[in-house]
């Protein structure tokens, strides 16, 4: 046993000089960054027979000669890690200061007996790397690898205004038609006809989600419509952020249409910001109200097929519309009328028939033709191996 | 001035939101980090919002005893149970609200609710499989080789039908899911600047 212990600590003498300072550490700025972070790589830590990496860390200091301080443990495959002082913490890294970068191995003889992997946890040794630095984390005031973002945002956006100038001047732009949103009368109407409440569900998120934004603009004008047949417009909400939002869009489509009467209150109803409990909730509107129409029009997870097909089975006209391409199946099964993605953003414009709102959904249709130019010119390119043109396009 | 003013704020607002993405340095994220504090903490507080309109709306139709009355005293009762016995006993495991109203009550609830999402599938595939046109046959083709693809047989019938339902999904499909993607995504940005701009105003309500 004496024996043993006389070997192993002679092999960790061995490799405590054999591997110290050999570790090849590189400590680098991370670039086009909030000036926090500081990347380190190094070559994979030796393990010779019968050792053991007990423990492998980071440690970092303010000074070459220390104190270091442990910045995190590592795995002993591990060849690189960010230094990442984003959080904030009083030992985080912080930017413009100089700092010095050191691995730490411990060392421990390991005793293979059968299946199992003794280790000698009492006799270690610690081998320190070489110490890097110093290094800073530099804050970057532009990324240029995003400056093709707002490039492409001020081209939409000047083909937007453009458009939008000519359809107020009064030239006429060509809309196809939507199936979805003409349907959207003939909902309303039939609503009408039976006596029965619109329904109109705007998703399950809150208002920082574009989807439930364009979603509100939606409901604006449909309550319009809804007030001039003098139709009852039922508004169920997930999220209690929605609810000043929805009643505001359903007050305006009523004085848009000059019937502020036409407002209901009551009808806009916070359920529940539990999924399946608004789900619960929707559901018993719909088999105890019976809306003529349903509008489903927003961000919709695993409700969506939930709700579209109670409402199917109530015989309602339904009318859906989502870019959660997920959900877009089950709308499409069970619903009448689908509005895919696009036509869902478009829906706004395409109601209100506003040219100003016209004009943006044709300077939509050229910034998709440009996509679908660079898409096109991208994959030929790339099947030629010239990666030149699609490397424009990398963001960071 | 009341359009006018929350105008500004959004312009002001969303092209700083813009502006930050560009500009990485923690001057800049700093306040932009900041901003969606702010809009947490505003959403947090929009808690009591939903709970005041949920209490009225109820309250209303219980007391005035209009159609299923009952029910909306059922909401009330359970509103003030859970959040009395949150408020009073806490949150923790071994408490009121967490053993019996959350995990006893509400967990099994909802788990019932998703649970019927297998026979709207059920009887959602069945519509959609009835086939009346040439999309509703490549449809229901293509869902029939997807579905024998995936079971055992599908590799019995023919040894590569797992690789060529595997490429039906990530061919075609794909390349249908991007092309949705990416319209969805233009149109989202559209009406971002729509709003950020003043072109969309109706989110300013009917008023002057």
């Amino acid at each position: 046993m004496f024996q043993r212990i006389l070997i192993a600590l002679l092999l960790i003498f061995l490799v405590s000089v054999s591997y110290s300072r050999d570790l090849g550490l590189i400590a680098r700025d991370v670039p086009n960054d909030a000036g926090f972070a500081i990347r380190l790589n190094w070559q994979p830590i030796p393990i010779p027979p019968n050792i053991h990496i007990h423990r492998f860390y980071l440690e970092r200091g303010v000074q070459p000669e220390g104190p270091f301080q442990k910045v995190t443990d590592l795995k002993s495959d591990d060849t690189s890690y960010v230094d990442d002082g984003s959080n904030r913490n009083p030992n985080s890294l912080k930017p413009n200061t100089n700092v010095w970068y050191r691995l730490k191995i411990e060392y421990a003889m390991a005793f293979r007996q059968g299946d199992s992997l003794l280790v000698d946890t009492l006799n270690r040794v610690i081998v320190s790397s070489e110490t890097v630095g110093p290094v800073q984390a530099k804050p970057s005031w532009v990324n240029p690898k995003r400056l093709i973002v707002i490039f492409l945002i001020t081209i939409y956006f000047l083909l937007i205004l453009f458009f939008t100038r000519r359809a107020r001047k009064g030239l006429s732009l060509f809309v196809r038609k939507i199936a979805g949103l003409s349907a959207l009368d003939e909902a309303i109407g039939r609503a009408t006809e039976m006596g029965k409440p619109v329904l109109y569900c705007p998703g399950s998120q809150g208002v920082d989600n574009i989807q439930t934004i364009a979603s509100m603009i939606i409901l604006t004008e449909v309550s319009r419509r809804t007030a001039e047949y003098d139709v009852p417009i039922i508004v169920p909400l997930m999220s209690a952020f929605v609810v000043p939002v929805a009643e505001e869009a359903v007050r305006s489509g009523a004085l848009n249409a000059g019937r502020p009467d036409a407002f209901q209150p009551d009808n806009i109803r916070f359920l529940s910001e539990e999924q399946f409990a608004y789900t619960a909730g929707v559901s018993g509107i719909m088999l105890r109200e019976r809306p003529a129409a349903n509008l489903f029009m927003g961000a919709f997870f695993a409700e969506s097929l939930i709700l579209s097909e109670v409402g199917f089975s109530t015989g309602a006209i339904q009318i859906a519309g989502t870019s959660n391409v997920h959900q877009l199946p089950f709308f499409v099964v069970a619903c009448d009328y689908t509005l895919i993605g696009e036509e869902y953003f478009a829906a706004s414009s395409y109601i209100s028939k506003d040219p100003g709102l016209l004009g943006t959904l044709k300077g939509t249709d050229w910034i998709k033709i440009f996509t679908i130019a660079v898409i096109v010119i991208g994959a030929i390119l790339e099947t030629f191996g010239l990666t030149g043109f699609t490397k424009l396009f990398e963001i960071q | 001035m009341k359009r006018e003013i929350p105008l500004a704020i959004l312009l002001i607002t969303g092209l700083f939101m813009i502006f930050q993405y560009f500009v990485p340095h923690y001057a800049i994220s700093d306040i932009a980090s900041k901003i969606q504090q702010w809009a947490i903490i505003i959403t947090s507080g929009a808690a009591l919002l939903g709970i005041a309109n949920l209490l009225r709306v109820s309250l209303d139709q219980a007391i005035a005893r209009k159609q299923d009355w009952m029910y909306k005293w059922v909401v009330i009762v359970s509103l003030v149970v859970t959040g009395v016995s949150g408020i009073v006993g806490g949150i923790e495991p071994g408490t009121f609200f967490n053993d019996m109203i959350y995990f006893h009550m509400y967990t099994p609830m909802a788990s019932t609710m998703y649970a019927t999402l297998a026979f709207f599938i059920a009887s959602a595939a069945f519509r959609a499989f009835r086939v009346r046109s040439w999309q509703a046959w490549l449809l229901a083709c293509t869902a029939l080789l997807v579905m024998l693809g995936r079971i055992p047989f599908g590799k019995m019938i023919w040894g590569d039908f797992p690789q060529f339902v595997d490429w039906i999904m990530n061919v075609p499909n794909t390349v249908a899911q991007r092309a949705i993607l990416i319209g969805a995504a233009l149109g989202a940005v559209a009406t971002g600047l729509k709003m950020i701009f003043g072109i969309e105003r109706s989110w300013l309500g009917g008023g002057d």
